[in-house]
């Protein structure tokens, strides 16, 4: 398996997504400006210039058509993926850590730091059809968890929002209301921050990874523990396979710590693990620097990785990755 | 209540002395009932374990006796003689001097009461003036106020001690006769202490014992196995059985910081240091030497760190540790230290110097005890600028008489290696070149067990070569060095004897450039690890040294640790927490497969359980080795027999599992299958786009079809 190395920014990248079709892939890093590429080759398909800030996620609409990003400047912006054209601004007073589009494109889900004096929030916003018609105002705000909220995400039929984030608890709420449904076990849960969530393609069970150097997989309904993936490493990105049965964990040692050790210390690999039997299948090394974003293609023969070094690694899978047998 | 008070004050003096913070509200901690997590109550300990604890609330209490008997006027003149006294021994508490005065005569009586801030403050101050001469008259006569009370309860009259029941202790020698033959280890790891099995045929651990908080700083098995020691503020412990671990014995150092077994774990060693009150002062060290079954203190040894930190580069707090050398093989007959011109050699059947005098030795700065035999061999440096050569001399044991010299000439270090049957030695010695700028290394190789004892001399092939590391092969006649100045230095295998001489070095081979800076034989000799530790990222290569061949190489990244296991069947690496990451051991075979691996975070010790000597005749052993086809047979067939189970349940488990994870998948379709419609509706009834991802799948397996029919065009 031969990656194709994207260069195109020149700070660590933060974020990675495709988007349904699996055609184009997002990029964001620490560098202001979100890129989009072509997920086959690799080719650089534009950039959306605007921020002024670090960009730390990104969601993409089901139509491909509108871009979320949020980023450190305190604001999330809508673009038009194909022109490139703000399309509105949403200002906060806090650096935005994660949107995500809610099933049917109509909501979104966006949290934000602690800073200053201000705490840390999930808000809901109303996407507007008619960008005229776009709004800044919240239809929801949760406050209540300690420390960052690092991702929060729509459940089953946008009836609640998952959060989760440093205080290692990964908590359900009701998103018409705000209440708070349900918080995981904290006997069998994270020790330690929460770093990545994300959902599997049909929404029914979420694959958590944290700094305590593990990842979990969780029912999205009842928020049963149903499996724990054990590794050497901090967990910075997590990414479940839409077409087999695999997880792969990224991550790696602090990045203040990289430059004073051997570079195969951090073992900055992209690791697969069989997601049943919970046993390591293989790696994927190549980055320099620790792993801070995975994605796969929703094909499932491909997937990208983004790191610390700055570059966007996308790997096509050999035809020998469908028949491994362990 | 007195005396609990007493404890705590203790408690939170020490505390506050290592900077803990106690402000912890004890009483919100509540264990399960019925549970004590391994944590044995304070108060049982204290209550009833520990009765000096106990009595010790007036530790630092001294009674001194004899003092003249002065009317009123002449009482403060005393007191101040006496706080000048004892005022420059330790600090004298305020109030802390008392000199009771009869209420009748309103004389003193002769006798005063001392309170220093430390237990070892009053200890030094009796040992000092005990016996002083105030004047012709007036002798002092200073004891420790605890002793008081155990002078008293002494009965009037005797009684004949009664006899205890004999009651047969556990079999502590249990863990030998293991069905499968395993061995055990301990691990450390955060703040739990384990004991596990290495049941390698099935690739994992299995617990032997498991507790948290058992030792405070480290834990040691005696050298033959039988038991594993901890250490603990109040002093060490050991523990054993036959089936679990329960303590055996107490002994009793406070702030006991190393210790020592003899080789045959007939003793035990403590080793404590006690910052003086006086900084200007050195350390005290107390040192006390147990006996391991009965508890009993056989010797004290106390005194300022200065006397104990000769010769040696000076290890914990300027003490080389251990400070006192056992020898004399496994009958633990005597023990020797190194003293300024000196090495003191005790015995053990008096615990006193060996004819009453230390073995005088000019300028001694290094020895070492043969393994095996009394003998010991020393080291003296080069005196009055090269005109007195350096010399190395072994010396026989009780007799004192000198077995073997050797002169050595502009020599600026010496090390001592021991064969461990105690038939070489190899002493490695580093020389000046003639412009004094550079050294280089010779070895004197000593033939103990033959006739006057001959000395060869070996030089590398390449003079100028820095030793990295060498390493006797145990029981064994060859040896292995480590040399060289690159970056991937080379290892050389040497034999005591060559094809046609017995009585000649010879060397077998020499591997070029490898990534080693250790070395580490199998206990069973044959077999070596050449590992790359530290700088080389935890390289190690598995040898066979009767076939010069590498069995394997393998990596474990990071490791810190290399220990074979007693049988010399497997190896453990470990990265323990000196490195953040990976901390965890792998286990090896000898040939260096990975078995399996295990990761714990905060990971400290690993050590294998030593086994006892074998008691089979080395015959027996030949014939064993002779004919290890049949000895086998009976093994391989119970591997295969667990390989089989092994699989069976690895099958059974993977069944489990998948089926487990059906329900779920299950469950998963069936609720997005009932929430289609809505989901639909919320897509402004774009249609769901499930059916069109299960189609994706089946796709997939036809592409990969596909391939494989290239494949098989391509033979055509």
């Amino acid at each position: 398996m031969r990656p194709i190395l994207m260069k195109g920014h020149e700070r660590p990248l933060t974020f990675l997504k495709y988007n349904r079709d699996g055609d184009l892939l997002f990029s964001c890093a620490k560098d202001h400006t979100p890129t989009v590429w072509f997920a086959d080759n690799g080719e650089r398909l534009g950039t959306y210039r605007g921020h002024n800030g670090a960009v730390w996620t990104c969601d993409v609409s089901r139509d491909s058509m509108r871009l979320l990003t949020g980023s450190a400047d305190q604001t999330v912006k809508l673009w038009n993926v194909q022109t490139g054209t703000q399309l509105y601004t949403f200002n906060f007073g806090s650096p935005a850590r994660s949107v995500e589009f809610a099933i049917g494109d109509k909501l979104a889900v966006i949290t934000t730091d602690p800073f200053m004096d201000l705490t840390s929030a999930i808000h809901v916003k109303r996407i507007a059809k008619d960008q005229t018609e776009q709004t800044e105002e919240s239809l929801l705000v949760i406050k209540g968890p300690q420390g960052r909220i690092n991702r929060a995400v729509w459940g089953p039929l946008n009836r609640t929002i998952i959060s989760a984030g440093e205080d290692a608890v990964i908590r359900i709420w009701d998103s018409e209301t705000g209440k708070l449904l349900r918080e995981s076990d904290k006997e069998s849960g994270h020790k330690k921050t929460i770093t990545s969530l994300t959902k599997a393609a049909d929404g029914s069970h979420l694959l958590t990874g944290s700094l305590d150097k593990s990842a979990k997989l969780w029912d999205t309904r009842t928020l049963t523990l149903i499996k724990t993936y054990g590794t050497e490493r901090p967990v910075n990105a997590v990414a479940m396979s839409p077409l087999l049965d695999h997880v792969v964990l990224g991550g790696g040692q602090d990045a203040s710590a990289v430059t004073t050790t051997d570079h195969r210390a951090g073992k900055f690999e992209a690791k697969f693990y069989d997601k049943i039997l919970q046993e390591e299948i293989g790696g994927v090394k190549g980055h320099f620097g620790p792993i801070n974003a995975l994605a796969f293609n929703p094909d499932g023969k491909s997937f990208s990785s983004g790191g610390e070094d700055g570059y966007v690694r996308l790997h096509h899978f050999d035809p020998d990755y469908f028949n491994i047998k362990i | 209540m007195a005396a609990e008070v007493m404890l705590m004050n203790e408690i939170e003096a020490t505390a506050a002395q290592m900077g803990i913070d106690l402000n912890i509200d004890f009483s919100s901690i509540q264990l399960p009932p019925g549970e004590n997590c391994g944590i044995i109550s304070d108060d049982e300990d204290v209550y009833h374990d520990d009765q000096l604890e106990l009595d010790s609330g007036f530790g630092n209490v001294i009674v001194v006796d004899n003092l003249p008997v002065v009317p009123r006027e002449k009482f403060e003149k005393l007191e101040g003689v006496i706080r000048k006294i004892y005022g420059q021994i330790g600090m004298i508490k305020e109030d802390g001097l008392w000199m009771p005065v009869d209420p009748e005569t309103k004389k003193t009586l002769g006798y005063c009461f001392i309170e220093y801030n430390t237990p070892q403050e009053a200890e030094l101050a009796k040992e000092k003036t005990h016996g002083y001469k105030l004047d012709r008259a007036h002798i002092f006569a200073v004891n420790m106020f605890d002793d008081f009370d155990k002078y008293m309860k002494v009965p009037d009259e005797w009684a004949p001690p009664e006899i205890k029941p004999y009651t047969p202790g556990e079999n502590l020698q249990k863990w030998l006769a293991d069905e499968k033959a395993r061995d055990q280890f301990v691990i450390r790891a955060g703040t739990d202490t384990e004991v596990l099995w290495n049941d390698a045929r099935q690739s994992k651990t299995e617990l032997v014992y498991k507790r948290a908080y058992w030792t405070e700083s480290f834990v040691q098995w005696s050298p033959m196995g039988t038991y594993l020691a901890t250490v603990h503020r109040q002093g060490a412990a050991v523990w054993g059985g036959a089936n679990t671990f329960n303590r055996l014995m107490r002994y009793a150092h406070p702030q006991v910081k190393l210790i020592d077994f003899s080789p045959g774990e007939k003793y035990l060693v403590t080793y404590s240091s006690h910052e003086p009150s006086n900084p200007r002062d050195a350390n005290r060290v107390v040192i006390n030497i147990f006996d391991v079954r009965t508890g009993k203190v056989m010797r004290d040894f106390k005194g300022s760190a200065d006397e104990f930190a000769i010769g040696g580069a000076g290890g914990v707090a300027g003490v080389s540790w251990p400070v006192f050398r056992w020898g004399g093989g496994k009958e633990d007959k005597y023990f020797a230290k190194l003293g300024k011109n000196m090495i003191s050699v005790y015995e053990t059947e008096t615990f006193s110097l060996i004819d009453k005098k230390s073995l005088k030795v000019e300028n001694v700065v290094d020895f070492s005890w043969s393994p095996t035999d009394p003998i010991i061999a020393l080291f003296v440096p080069e005196l009055g600028g090269g005109n007195q050569p350096a010399r190395v001399s072994l010396v026989q044991i009780p007799g004192k008489e000198e077995l073997r010299q050797k002169n050595l000439f502009s020599i600026s270090d010496c090390k001592m290696y021991w064969q461990s049957n105690g038939e070489y030695l190899a002493v490695k010695a580093d020389r000046y070149t003639k412009t004094k700028k550079s050294t280089y290394t010779g070895f004197e190789l000593f033939r103990i067990k033959e006739r006057d004892i001959p000395i060869e001399v070996l030089e590398l092939d390449n003079k100028n070569d820095k030793i990295i590391a060498f390493a006797w092969e145990p029981k064994g006649h060859r040896f292995a060095v480590i040399h060289g100045d690159n970056p991937r230095p080379d290892i050389s295998f040497y034999s005591m004897r060559s094809t046609h001489n017995l009585g000649r070095v010879s060397k077998l081979a020499t591997l070029k450039g490898k990534q080693a800076n250790a070395l580490f034989w199998s206990p069973g000799g044959r077999f070596i690890v050449l590992a790359g530790l530290k700088g080389f990222n935890g390289q190690l290569e598995f040898f066979n040294v009767d076939e010069l061949e590498t069995m394997a190489t393998a990596e474990h990244f990071m490791a810190t640790d290399v220990e074979w296991d007693p049988t010399g069947r497997y190896v453990a690496t470990s990265v323990t927490s000196v490195h953040e990451m990976e901390n965890g051991f792998n286990i090896w075979s000898f040939n260096g497969k990975l078995l399996y691996r295990i990761l714990k975070d905060h990971f400290f010790q690993f050590l294998w359980r030593p086994r006892p000597p074998s008691f089979l005749t080395p015959e027996k052993e030949e014939e064993i080795a002779k004919n290890l086809k049949k000895y086998s047979k009976k093994y391989e067939a119970e591997d295969q027999d667990v390989s089989m189970l092994l699989s069976e349940q690895d099958r059974e488990k993977r069944r489990m599992l998948k089926e487990e994870w059906e329900r779920w998948v299950g469950e998963w379709r069936r609720a997005h299958e009932e929430e289609q419609l809505e989901r639909q509706m919320l897509r402004d009834g774009e249609a769901s786009d499930e059916e069109e991802e299960y189609e994706a799948k089946e796709v997939e397996v036809e592409e990969v079809l596909d391939v494989s029919e290239e494949v098989i065009s391509f033979e055509e």
